[in-house]
């Protein structure tokens, strides 16, 4: 693990980030680790799920990035390390100059309120006894804020800016009465009403219908670019990124594996990984029943024993015998400003 | 017309529930041919699942109305009794790969004998024989046979939906119809199932009814697609009159929110709700949100035959019909 965080920290110089200003990052995980300890019987360490395996990036204020990658990548566990919800095991996140691990107190409370989530399941994530109100008032609660009024005016604001504009029938109405793209609404008002200057949406319309998605995609780029917060976004779902990003990173196996702006990465993949993934969808064509997808063997390797080297060249239709299941890959830019880890572009 | 397997005329399903009669399936007819794969695209709620546990009868108990014409193969389906129906036709020539299904196999029984139940159930035959044909199907949709003797918790998603897609196979049916099998799978166990689905349909001369939500997955299979709204089919067309030209304004509409990879214009989203299915509205039920509505919307639309097999119900073509 440590050779792997010191060669990737090695191929990794002090990156400059096109962000909206010149100024330092919101956000810095710095070689960061969430591990996982496996135990059976409840107290035989049987060994650690790496599910972060050495992770750097930086973002940028009003910036919007897209983590993508498989079921199993470990892009939800780095949301929940980010958020400050798991301890990481190495490494550190480092929010606005401050170290998240330092923070104790006040200090974390006042990150917490900075940082906004929005989850995946929208009716798992509101609790079915409270209506909208209460839901809504709660963070400012949480934050000390407890007149009414001031409550009541901040609850207003934040449902108008998610577009629910029937406010006041909305306010009384429980979760279980709202359709699926009005619960994810509330989680986004929820998520901004201490107006925070991150949003972190795990795959938040991967519960939602495919007419529902575009509309709640549309309004979280666009509270992000009015705000100018930045706003990570989590998916597995590549086709969605070009019009809700700026940048990708893409993962595998608890790594970043390859990251560009979202152009570059969608028009010229460099990882096999992301070219194995591009090659799997394709544009709705009536040929696509025709052709059969060209989809690399086996299955994302498990991240309680991950394989040595490259975590993909058991899988990697180009991999460098001697090279690739030995060394770890370090992070190369075989284009401007398009990192990848891969041997093959050494 | 001996190469229609099936044809479904008003088939109607609708549920006794609490706030009155859902209309599900309202008045849906469609045909699919022998060889042919018919996506059945809709949002949720449109009824596309009942349309899949209608045909194959498999009901809940608050049923309130159930009719309509179902032939197959030259057989009225609705003519025969339950017994008769599950005997003859329910996994023996018509199966079925449930929604969520994988997350449905039995845990404490090995996957093998769980693929073999429906030859041993359906077709009397003995353990050996059904391990030997279920070896087989293994093999077509890419599960190793020492997975035979597995049980369900040590195989990954991917594998246990081919496992559910084999047991859908093993008796090899003339009909498979498909509940949304890869919605919850990741895209590159997505893209091998639906190359697993090509094959089979190539080799075997398998007949497919794949239900899905994202078109994406839907042009990845489709021969024909019917296209479903408030319990009824806005369209029937060939693919690639639907995928490239498509004619009903929720059509189009639909295709025009379809995010795409490789093409610079932003994915547009369509304003509004779909109807209740307790109370749908009178007249065309998707007139609500039609940017295209006028006058004769107030009025039911009859299906119109634009050319041979493509079906559009909306009275903007109503002049173009074919008689």
């Amino acid at each position: 693990m440590s050779k792997a965080a010191s060669a990737l920290k090695a191929g990794q110089p002090s990156r400059q980030y096109a962000s909206a200003t010149a100024e330092a990052p919101l956000l810095r995980a710095k070689d960061l680790h969430t591990w996982f300890e496996l135990r059976q019987f409840g107290f035989i360490r049987v060994g650690s799920v790496q599910a972060v395996d050495g992770v750097d990036f930086e973002l940028g204020r009003g910036e919007s990035v897209a983590f993508v990658g498989e079921s199993g990548c470990g892009k939800s566990s780095l949301a929940r390390t980010l958020l400050g919800l798991y301890q990481p095991t190495q490494g550190d996140v480092i929010f606005d100059g401050q170290r998240l691990s330092e923070l104790k107190g006040k200090a974390r409370q006042k990150y917490l309120a900075s940082v906004g989530y929005v989850q995946q399941d929208p009716f798992g994530a509101l609790p079915p006894f409270m209506d909208v109100r209460r839901l809504l008032a709660e963070p400012l609660i949480v934050q000390g804020i407890k007149d009414r009024k001031v409550q009541d005016q901040r609850i207003r604001e934040v449902l108008k800016e998610v577009r629910l504009t029937q406010v006041d029938e909305i306010l009384s109405k429980f979760p279980h009465m709202l359709s699926g793209g009005q619960q994810q609404r509330v989680v986004i008002a929820r998520a901004l009403i201490l107006q925070p200057k991150l949003i972190i949406a795990d795959e938040p319309v991967s519960m939602l219908d495919a007419s529902v998605r575009v509309e709640i995609l549309n309004l979280l780029r666009s509270i992000q670019q009015k705000r100018e917060l930045t706003l990570v976004f989590i998916t597995h779902d590549l086709s969605t990124v070009r019009h809700f990003a700026d940048r990708i990173f893409v993962m595998y196996a608890g790594r970043i594996v390859e990251e560009a702006p979202v152009n570059e990465l969608l028009d010229h993949p460099q990882h096999p990984y992301t070219q194995a993934l591009l090659a799997a969808i394709a544009d709705v064509h009536a040929d696509n029943a025709l052709v059969m997808r060209e989809v690399p063997g086996g299955e994302p390797p498990s991240l309680l024993n991950p394989p040595p080297g490259c975590r993909f060249h058991p899988r990697c239709p180009h991999v460098i015998p001697g090279t690739c299941d030995v060394r770890d890959p370090h992070s190369l830019e075989p284009r401007p400003g398009h990192y990848s880890a891969c041997w093959l572009h050494e | 017309m001996s190469d229609t397997l099936l044809q479904v005329n008003d088939l109607r399903l609708h549920y006794q529930t609490r706030n009155g009669v859902a209309r599900a399936v309202d008045g849906v007819s469609f045909d699919i041919r022998r060889n042919e794969a018919l996506v059945v695209l809709g949002e949720s709620g449109c009824g596309k699942s009942s349309l899949a546990k209608a045909l194959l009868r498999v009901l809940p108990r608050n049923i309130n109305h159930f009719g309509g014409q179902v032939h197959f193969a030259g057989l009225d389906l609705m003519a025969l009794n339950d017994e008769q129906f599950r005997k003859q036709i329910q996994w023996n020539r018509i199966s079925l790969v449930m929604q969520a299904a994988m997350n449905a196999l039995n845990p404490v029984v090995r996957v093998g004998e769980q693929v073999a139940e429906p030859l041993r159930v359906h077709r009397g035959w003995n353990k050996k024989q059904a391990m030997e044909k279920v070896a087989e199907t293994f093999n077509k949709v890419g599960v190793a046979s020492d997975f035979l003797s597995r049980y369900p918790f040590e195989l990954s998603g991917g594998m246990r939906q081919r496992v559910v897609l084999a047991m859908a196979l093993v008796t090899e049916p003339e009909l498979v119809i498909l509940d949304e099998p890869t919605s919850a799978l990741d895209v590159l166990t997505q893209a091998s199932i639906m190359n697993v689905l090509k094959r089979i349909k190539q080799e075997d001369g398998t007949s497919f009814m794949l239900i899905t939500h994202d078109v994406a997955t839907s042009s990845e299979l489709a021969d024909r697609v019917a296209l479903m709204y408030a319990g009824q089919m806005v369209e029937v067309s060939d693919a690639r009159d639907f995928f490239h030209a498509p004619a009903h304004p929720y059509s189009k509409l639909l295709m025009d929110s379809v995010p795409r990879l490789h093409q610079p214009e932003p994915p547009v989203h369509i304003p509004g709700e779909p109807p209740n299915l307790h109370n749908p509205p009178a007249g065309c039920r998707f007139a609500e949100r039609c940017p295209s509505r006028f006058d004769r919307c107030g009025q039911d639309p009859k299906p119109i035959t634009l050319k041979d097999r493509r079906k559009v119900s909306c009275w903007l073509h109503a002049g173009e019909g074919q008689s």
